[in-house]
C-alpha cells in the first residue's frame, strides 16, 4: 500500500532540460506545453519552445500520424534554440511513443501514460509487441504510470463522465511535470479557471486532474528525486513570453503607430500564417483593419489598393499565396507603392508539410516575379525578432516607397522565447510625409504634379493619396515615363525606369553585418533566418572544443548588407546551413564568386545544433 | 437664392492624354456621358477615384482628371475593395470590360458586390477580347467564330445581370452606349447608392465585333427590343407600348397587351427585397436579337461593408479604449528578471 504522506525526496538542481509532451492531435498537448512554457518563464528560467503538429485537425487517433508534440527547453542560462533531444518524453499513448522515441538521449526520461498500452493502440502505432514489456526501452529511464484511470479516479467525485473525464489527462500529465520540476500550482489553477471559465465542470476536473498528477510524483514512489532549475541570469527588465507570429503582429501595429498610418491587412487563411490574421483582427482598437479577402490574389490587391489610399498596408500568407501573389507585387513594384508581404515559408512545393518549417522561398522572394520587379527582403532569426523585422520592414518600404517582403517560417511563427520588452518610446521614428503640393511647373510656369519625380538621396517617388487637392494623377502598370508618370512605350526611358527601380533597391540602408563569435577565425558560418540560434549555439560549442569559428547572420537578404563580400571574403572557409537546398548559397557565390559551401536540411525539422557542430567539423577537416 | 450652376465643367474632367480608343470605339461615348455627368454629381476631383483592370476599357481612368489606377487584369474590384476600406470617404469607380470582369476577375467582382463595398462597377460589355485582338469573352455566344475559336467558342455566356443579382448585388441596372442621356442617368444612380452598384453598359467593338448589339440598340430596333424598366410602372415597351412583360409560371414573358390588359403587366419594383422577380427580368433575353430590359433591375438598401468594418473599429476603441502600445505587449503576462 502507497503511504500517502509526502516523501522527502532529494531536490537536485539541473542547469537544463528539454521536455517533449507527445500525445494524440486530440490530447491537448500544445496547451499542456505552452501552460508548463509559462510557468516556467514566470520563474525566471530562459527557454525556447518547439510545437510540432499534424496538418490535419483530427488526423486519425493513435496513429502516428496524429501525434501532436511541443519541446519545451528551459534553463538557468541564456539559450537560443529548444534544444537537440528531448531529456524527458512524456507519451500519451504508444503512437507519441513510437514516433518520439527515437529523439529522446540515451538514459532520458520516459513517461508513460500506461493505460493507452492496449492491444488496438498498440497495434494502431505498428507495435507488434508491447514496448513496455519487450525491452526495446532499455537504456531509457521508465516511468510507466496509469494517467486514465487516476484521472478518472480524480475526477470521478466531481460528477464528471468517465469518457469527459478522460480529457483532463493532459492536466494530471502537467501536474506531474509540475512537481517533478517544482513549478508552483497556483499560476495553473489561475489559468485553468480563466481558460475554461464558465465550464464549472471541467474547471474542476482540470484542477482535480491537475492535483492528482501532482500528488503522484510525491507520493507514488517511481521518482528518485524532482528538480530545480533556477533563474537565467538575464539582462534586467520586464519579459514575455512570445511566439513569432504574435511578435509580427504586434510588430505591424507598432510600425503604424511609430508611422502614424492606420493599419490595413489584406490576407487569406494560410497555415502556418493564419495566426497573424488572428493576432491582427483582434487588435481593432489600434485602428486595425483587416480583410479576410476571397482569394490571396484579392488579399494582395486590396493591400496595394489601401497602400494607394495611404495606409501601412500588410498582406501575409505562405509560400504558395506568395505565388499567387506575385502578379500584385508586379504592380506595387511598378507604382512604387509601400506594402509588406509576410510570407511564413513552410516545407513544399505545393501544400508540401503545411505545418513544418522550411527557408525555400528566399529565391521566390528575390526573383519569384514577371520581369525585373525587385523587393527588399528582410527576415527574422528568432520569434522575438520577428517585432523588430515587422517594423524594419516597415521602416524599408515607406521611406523608399516599395513592396517589401519579409521571410519568416513554421519555426519561428509558433516557437516561443522569453522577450525583454523595448521601451516603446524608443522605437525608430518610421513616419514618412504624404506629397501635398506641385512639384514641378508646366512650360506655362503653372504648378504641376509629377508622380515619379524621386527623392534624389532615396530615388523614392512622392506619395500623394487621394483626397490631395490639385495633385490628382493615374498610376498604373504600364510602363511610365519617369517624372510625369504619363505612359510611355519610349524604348529609352524603360531602359531608365528599369534602372533607376534596381538602384533604389539596391541603395537601401541596410546596416554593415557583424562578426560574431572568434574575430580571428579562418572559419565562418553564414546564416540567416530561423537558423540562426543553431548555429550560435553551435558555435559556442565549437568554442568549447577549443575550435576557433565565426558567424555571420543576415537579417537583411536583398539588398545584401555593403560589407558582406568584403567580410566572407577575409575567411579561408565559409559554410551556410540553410534549410533549402542552398539558395543563399547561390546568391552569394553569384554576387561575391565567394565559394559559399552549402549544408542543407529539408526535412520539415529545424537544425539542431549538433548537426551545424559536425557539419562545422566535417568542413574544417576537409582540405 | 444659392448658386446652383456646377462647381466643375466637363472640360474640367478630362486629362491632358490623347485618347486612345479605336476611332468609332463605344467607350467614346461612356467616357464623355462620365465627363458630363461629373458636374451634376456636384462631388470633387480630388476626392473621386477611377480604378481599372487590364483591357480596352481599363484605360479609362488615364482620361478622368482624377485619382486613378490603371490596376492589372480582374483585380480591380479587389484593388478597389482596399481602397473603399482604407478610405471610406472616396468616391470610387471601378471600370472593366467583359473580359476582364466576368473571366479573370470573375470571383472579385462577386465577392465585391456580396460584401456591398461601396465602390461603383460600369462593366463594358462588347461580347469579345478587344486588347487582344479579337478571342471570344465569357459573354460571347455559343457558336462564335473568332481566331481562338476557328470552329466557333464552346462556352455558354454568362449574363452579367444574372450573375450580378446571384451574387447579391444591391444595385444592378443595365444600358448602352447608344443613349447618353440613359448611361448618366444609370451612372448617377450608381453613384448615388450606397454600396456596390454594377451597371452593364452594352457597348460597342466596332474593330472585333461590330454590330453585335444593333439587333436591340440601332435606334430603328429600340421600340420593339428595348424595354426600359421603370420603378412603379407597368413593363411595357414598343412604339405604342403595345407590348409588355409578365410573370407566367415562375418566369417572365413578353405579351402584347392588347391580349391580357395593362392591369394583369408586372409592376417593376427596383426595391423588392427577394431578387428573384429581378432575376427573371434579367432572364426574359438570351440575346441582343429579342427584347431586352435596360434600366435598374435591383436597388435595395443593404448594409455597407467599410461602413461596417468602420463601426466594429469604433466598437473596439469604445469597448476596450484606444490600443496602447506598451500595453499591449503586456498582455499576455509578464514577468521581471
Amino acid at each position: 500500500m502507497t503511504d500517502t504522506a509526502p516523501r522527502e525526496l532529494p531536490l537536485q538542481e539541473l542547469d537544463e532540460v528539454i521536455i517533449r509532451f507527445a500525445g494524440d492531435s486530440g490530447d491537448g498537448m500544445q496547451l499542456t506545453g505552452d501552460q508548463f512554457t509559462s510557468i516556467s518563464a514566470a520563474l525566471g528560467n530562459d527557454l525556447a519552445t518547439l510545437p510540432e503538429f499534424p496538418a490535419e485537425i483530427r488526423a486519425p487517433q493513435g496513429t502516428l500520424a496524429g501525434v501532436s508534440a511541443f519541446q519545451v527547453r528551459i534553463s538557468d542560462f541564456a539559450i537560443t534554440t529548444p534544444g537537440d533531444a528531448p531529456t524527458v518524453l512524456v507519451a500519451m499513448n504508444p503512437a507519441a511513443l513510437k514516433a518520439q522515441v527515437k529523439n529522446v538521449v540515451q538514459g532520458g526520461a520516459i513517461i508513460i501514460n500506461t493505460d493507452a498500452f492496449n492491444e488496438r493502440n498498440l497495434e494502431k502505432a505498428g507495435y507488434d509487441s508491447n514496448p513496455l514489456e519487450d525491452g526495446s526501452l532499455e537504456g531509457y529511464r521508465t516511468y510507466p504510470v496509469p494517467m486514465s484511470q487516476i484521472t478518472r479516479d480524480a475526477v470521478a467525485e466531481h460528477g464528471v463522465k468517465p469518457r469527459d473525464a478522460e480529457r483532463s489527462k493532459n492536466f494530471f500529465a502537467l501536474g506531474l511535470i509540475s512537481w517533478m520540476y517544482t513549478r508552483p500550482v497556483e499560476p495553473t489553477m489561475e489559468f485553468i479557471s480563466t481558460k475554461f471559465s464558465g465550464k464549472e465542470l471541467v474547471i474542476k476536473a482540470n484542477e482535480a486532474a491537475f492535483h492528482a498528477g501532482y500528488n503522484f510524483g510525491e507520493t507514488a514512489e517511481l521518482f528518485e528525486s524532482h528538480y530545480e532549475i533556477k533563474p537565467a541570469s538575464l539582462p534586467s527588465g520586464e519579459y514575455t513570453n512570445v511566439n513569432g507570429n504574435t511578435a509580427l503582429a504586434w510588430g505591424c501595429v507598432a510600425a503604424g503607430q511609430l508611422a502614424r498610418l492606420p493599419v490595413f491587412l489584406g490576407s487569406y487563411p494560410i497555415t502556418p500564417a493564419s495566426d497573424i490574421l488572428h493576432d491582427l483582427s483582434a487588435l481593432k482598437n489600434f485602428g486595425v483593419r483587416t480583410f479576410q479577402a476571397e482569394d490571396e490574389i484579392a488579399a494582395a490587391a486590396s493591400a496595394v489598393g489601401a497602400a494607394f489610399g495611404g495606409a501601412l498596408s500588410f498582406t501575409t500568407t505562405s509560400g504558395p499565396g506568395v505565388a499567387l501573389k506575385g502578379e500584385s507585387l508586379g504592380l506595387a513594384v511598378s507604382l512604387e507603392l509601400p506594402l509588406i508581404v509576410i510570407d511564413i515559408q513552410r516545407g513544399g512545393p505545393s501544400t508540401g508539410l503545411p505545418t513544418k518549417p522550411e527557408q525555400a522561398d528566399l529565391l521566390m522572394a528575390m526573383y519569384g516575379r514577371h520581369s525585373e520587379s525587385p523587393m527588399p527582403i528582410v527576415a527574422p532569426k528568432s520569434p522575438a525578432d520577428c517585432f523588430n523585422a515587422a517594423i524594419e520592414a516597415c521602416r524599408i518600404a515607406l521611406r523608399y516607397r516599395t513592396p517589401v517582403m519579409l521571410l519568416s517560417d513554421g519555426y519561428l511563427a509558433t516557437s516561443s522565447e522569453p522577450w525583454l520588452l523595448p521601451d516603446v518610446d524608443s522605437l525608430p521614428d518610421i513616419g514618412v510625409d504624404f506629397h501635398t503640393g506641385f512639384n514641378g511647373t508646366n512650360e506655362d510656369g503653372e504648378g504641376i504634379f509629377l508622380p515619379y519625380l524621386r527623392d534624389p538621396e532615396t530615388l523614392a517617388r512622392p506619395w500623394a493619396i487621394p483626397g490631395t487637392p490639385d495633385l490628382m494623377h493615374r498610376i498604373g502598370g504600364i510602363e511610365k515615363e519617369d517624372g510625369s508618370g504619363n505612359i510611355s512605350y519610349d524604348p529609352e526611358n524603360h531602359q531608365k525606369m528599369v534602372d533607376l527601380r534596381a538602384a533604389k533597391i539596391e541603395a537601401i540602408d541596410v546596416p554593415d553585418v557583424e562578426v560574431a563569435g572568434d574575430q580571428d577565425a579562418t572559419f565562418c558560418m553564414l546564416g540567416w533566418g530561423s537558423t540562426w540560434g543553431a548555429i550560435d549555439a553551435a558555435v559556442d560549442r565549437l568554442q568549447q572544443g577549443g575550435k576557433k569559428v565565426a558567424h555571420v547572420h543576415l537579417s537583411h537578404l536583398n539588398p545584401l548588407p555593403k560589407n558582406l563580400g568584403e567580410v566572407l571574403a577575409a575567411f579561408d572557409k565559409v559554410i551556410c546551413p540553410e534549410m533549402n537546398d542552398g539558395q543563399l548559397v547561390n546568391l552569394v557565390r553569384a554576387k561575391y564568386l565567394i565559394d559559399v559551401k552549402p549544408v542543407n536540411k529539408m526535412n520539415g525539422v529545424p537544425f539542431t545544433t549538433a548537426e551545424i557542430e559536425s557539419a562545422a567539423l566535417q568542413a574544417m577537416d576537409a582540405s | 437664392m444659392t448658386d446652383t450652376s456646377p462647381r466643375t465643367e466637363p472640360a474640367d474632367w478630362a486629362t491632358d492624354q490623347e485618347v486612345r480608343w479605336c476611332p468609332g470605339c463605344g467607350d467614346y461615348s461612356i467616357l464623355t456621358a462620365m465627363r458630363m455627368l461629373m458636374p451634376e454629381l456636384d462631388v470633387d476631383r480630388e476626392n473621386t477615384v477611377f480604378i481599372s483592370g487590364i483591357g480596352c476599357a481599363a484605360r479609362f481612368p488615364y482620361y478622368m482628371n482624377t485619382y486613378g489606377m490603371h490596376g492589372i487584369h480582374g483585380r480591380a474590384p479587389a484593388i478597389a475593395t482596399g481602397l473603399a476600406m482604407a478610405r471610406p470617404d472616396l468616391d470610387i469607380w471601378v471600370i472593366g470590360g467583359d473580359g476582364d470582369m466576368m473571366s479573370i476577375g470573375g470571383n472579385h467582382l462577386i465577392h465585391s458586390l456580396r460584401r456591398n463595398v461601396n465602390i461603383k462597377i460600369l462593366l463594358f460589355n462588347n461580347m469579345i477580347y478587344g486588347l487582344t485582338k479579337g478571342q471570344f469573352s465569357p459573354t460571347s455566344e455559343v457558336g462564335k467564330v473568332t481566331k481562338s475559336s476557328p470552329m466557333g467558342s464552346l462556352d455558354a455566356p454568362f449574363n452579367p445581370v444574372s450573375v450580378a443579382l446571384g451574387a447579391e448585388a444591391s444595385f444592378v441596372a443595365r444600358t448602352h452606349d447608344m443613349d447618353r442621356q440613359h448611361m448618366m442617368d444609370m451612372f448617377r444612380r450608381a453613384h448615388d447608392h450606397k454600396g456596390a452598384s454594377i451597371v452593364e453598359v452594352f457597348q460597342n467593338c466596332n474593330v472585333f465585333n461590330d454590330g453585335a448589339w444593333e439587333g436591340i440598340t440601332k435606334k430603328q430596333n429600340r421600340d420593339s427590343n428595348l424595354i426600359t424598366l421603370e420603378h412603379g410602372q407597368p413593363i411595357r415597351f414598343g412604339a405604342d407600348g403595345e407590348f409588355g412583360v409578365l410573370v407566367d409560371n415562375g418566369a417572365a414573358k413578353v405579351v402584347s397587351v392588347a391580349d391580357v390588359g395593362v392591369d394583369a403587366l408586372l409592376v417593376h419594383d427596383e426595391h423588392k427585397p427577394d431578387p428573384s422577380t429581378a432575376f427573371m427580368l434579367s432572364r426574359l433575353s438570351r440575346g441582343p436579337f429579342e427584347p431586352t430590359p435596360i434600366g435598374v433591375f435591383r436597388a435595395i438598401e443593404r448594409i455597407e461593408y467599410a461602413t461596417s468594418s468602420t463601426s466594429q473599429l469604433a466598437m473596439a476603441h469604445e469597448n476596450q479604449g484606444s490600443g496602447d502600445l506598451a500595453s499591449l505587449l503586456r498582455s499576455r503576462g509578464t514577468w521581471q528578471v
